[in-house]
């Protein structure tokens, strides 16, 4: 698949002398979801708000759709949306006239047909003549993203959507990405929420201290990083792995009486119809038994954690 | 060269619409204030005033009230305008926008102007009611007008993006453009100022703005109307440069 979005050799040292990207490159894919994880200052919004303009880079470059975002600005960002993290909103304004205003900003003619439909796939209809500053912190979400939306960009990028907001907004805006993913748009998130990433994403990238330090499809990601684990609740504690099980990666936990099994998820054979019946022969009793699979969470977790040891 | 008609009439439009939304407020309180002005300075003072240079002390005084609701109206006006929109962050939205430097100064200085314009030409008609005003060079007076409009506007502007919070806005109209004003001679001609203090009045550049625009009223200036509209031209000038610079190097606007 072509790329909508290149970003190669992005830089950005702050005048604070704080690096906050370093030497950043990235492909985004027309029409994917693509989500962006990192911890807190890692530089999701710093790269976010480059791309977008707000922030000037360092070095290295952006092309969006084909333009330059510096020599050819105006094309580039006309098809960009954002809806950044932080609820700033025209809060004397309607919802109307904000919107309208978004629009005709990113240089488009007024299409009033065209402002009612956005306004009405995010239930804003209803409040168009309301003054922004009446509205729940729902509500003005969802006036940011109809401002994104409202000059029809081809790339968007959501700074932390689901910051928060309530369950049921949470699954409206899972919703809008999908429809808006249907459209041809490509949409590039940042996220705190893993089960987000999880849910939505076509490829993840983990970003971490400026530097990107991974990039992969989530289901590649998780077939290579995830882990499976069988738990078996043991009818007797027992002291030791006995020997006879020692082909399998066994471990035990709760004094005894948990025995775990860890195995890669992609791995052909589990090796778990074998180890149940050693078990038997061995005369082995359990009460429970579960197996698990990681989550992109733990992945996640893993990921940061292992990479802040080797850096330290 | 492109142009982004739709960007820079969308941001003048939600500008007037602000304005729009404030109307009674925004024309009444100039209204009421020049009233004021001509009761005391007019009916109640202006009676026991001479002529000044062959004009009625109450009809002398009225290019200079409205210089100086213009240059408040013009700096606050823009100031407030873009001074907003980095208060409460909404200027991302602007910074990411397909709009050049060029055109978001034109629509918002557009903006704030024209409310100025409207306000000068509100207290030239309530003027109207209470002393005999005449206007020998209607071009000029509105070419001064506008002009005058639009470069405090582009001052207002820099002001805006210059301030760090709502107390710094004041700052300047407050310290220097008023006291400027008062001795600039909005309300005497400086030929009745003693010769030391006259010479000394030639360095307020609000001399030349006033001077100028009471000669096209009245046919009488303190100062040669060419030096007027050079004074003014080089202020517009001076503030164009500055906001140049503050695109170019993204001061207090961006990182």
């Amino acid at each position: 698949m072509s790329a909508i979005l290149s970003i190669s050799g992005l830089t950005k040292t702050y005048a604070s002398g704080l690096q906050a990207l370093k030497q950043v490159d990235l492909e985004i894919r027309k029409g994917e979801i693509f989500a962006l994880l990192g911890p807190n200052g890692a530089g999701k919004t710093t790269l976010i708000s480059i791309v977008c303009g707000i922030v000037t880079a360092s070095s290295g470059t952006v092309v969006a759709d084909g333009h330059d975002i510096v020599r050819d600005y105006r094309d580039a960002r006309m098809k960009i949306g954002l809806v950044p993290q932080e609820l700033t909103t025209d809060t004397f304004e309607t919802v109307w006239a904000t919107v309208t205003l978004s629009r005709g900003l990113f240089g488009r003619a007024p299409n009033p047909a065209l402002v009612e439909q956005v306004l009405r796939d995010l239930s804003l209809w209803d409040k168009r003549h309301d003054k922004i500053m009446t509205l729940s912190g729902g509500m003005k979400r969802r006036v940011m993203i109809a401002k994104a939306l409202s000059h029809e960009p081809t790339i968007l990028f959501l700074d932390e959507p689901t910051a928060g907001v309530d369950v049921e907004l949470r699954r409206d805006m899972w919703a809008l990405v999908r429809r808006l993913r249907d459209k041809g748009v490509t949409v590039i998130l940042t996220t705190h929420y893993i089960d987000e990433a999880e849910e939505m994403a076509d490829r993840i990238g983990v970003i971490r201290k400026g530097e990107l330090i991974l990039v992969e499809d989530k289901a590649t990601l998780m077939r290579k990083l995830g882990r499976k684990q069988l738990t078996l609740q043991l009818q007797e504690p027992m002291q030791e792995v006995p020997a006879g099980l020692s082909e399998w990666k066994l471990s035990l936990k709760d004094g005894g009486h948990v025995l775990e099994y860890s195995f890669d998820a992609h791995e052909e054979k589990s090796g778990i119809p074998e180890l149940l019946r050693r078990m038997g022969e061995l005369g082995i009793g359990f009460k429970d038994l579960n197996t698990e699979q990681s989550s992109l969470e733990d992945i996640f977790v893993s990921l940061v954690s292992t990479r802040a040891e080797s850096a330290s | 060269m492109r142009f982004n008609r739709h960007g820079v009439w969308a941001i003048y439009h939600f500008e007037l619409a602000r304005f729009r939304r404030t109307l009674w407020q925004s024309l009444m309180t100039p209204v009421i204030t020049t009233s004021l002005y001509f009761i005391v300075f007019g009916a109640a003072i202006g009676s026991r005033m001479s002529e000044v240079n062959g004009v009625p002390y109450g009809a002398f005084i009225v290019p200079g009230l409205i210089m100086l609701s213009l240059f408040t109206e013009s700096i606050f006006n823009a100031s407030f305008g873009i001074h907003f929109p980095k208060f409460t962050g909404t200027i991302y939205e602007l910074l990411s926008a397909p709009v050049s430097p060029a055109e978001i100064v034109l629509a918002y200085v557009g903006a704030a102007a024209t409310k100025s314009v409207m306000i000068g030409s509100v207290i030239l008609l309530t003027a109207n009611f209470f002393v005999p005003v005449q206007i020998l060079h209607p071009f000029w007076m509105l070419a001064f007008l506008v002009l005058t409009a639009v470069t405090f506007s582009l001052f207002g502007f820099i002001i805006g993006i210059w301030a760090k919070g709502f107390e710094q806005l004041q700052v300047i109209p407050m310290l220097i453009v008023t006291p400027l004003t008062f001795l600039g001679g909005a309300f005497y001609s400086i030929d009745m100022l003693p010769p030391a203090w006259r010479s000394f009045s030639l360095f307020n550049p609000i001399v030349y703005l006033i001077s100028g625009f009471r000669w096209s009223f009245y046919g009488e200036s303190d100062v040669g109307i060419g030096i007027s509209l050079l004074a003014t031209l080089g202020f517009f000038g001076l503030c164009l440069l500055v906001v140049g610079w503050i695109f170019k190097t993204g001061y207090r606007l961006k990182n």
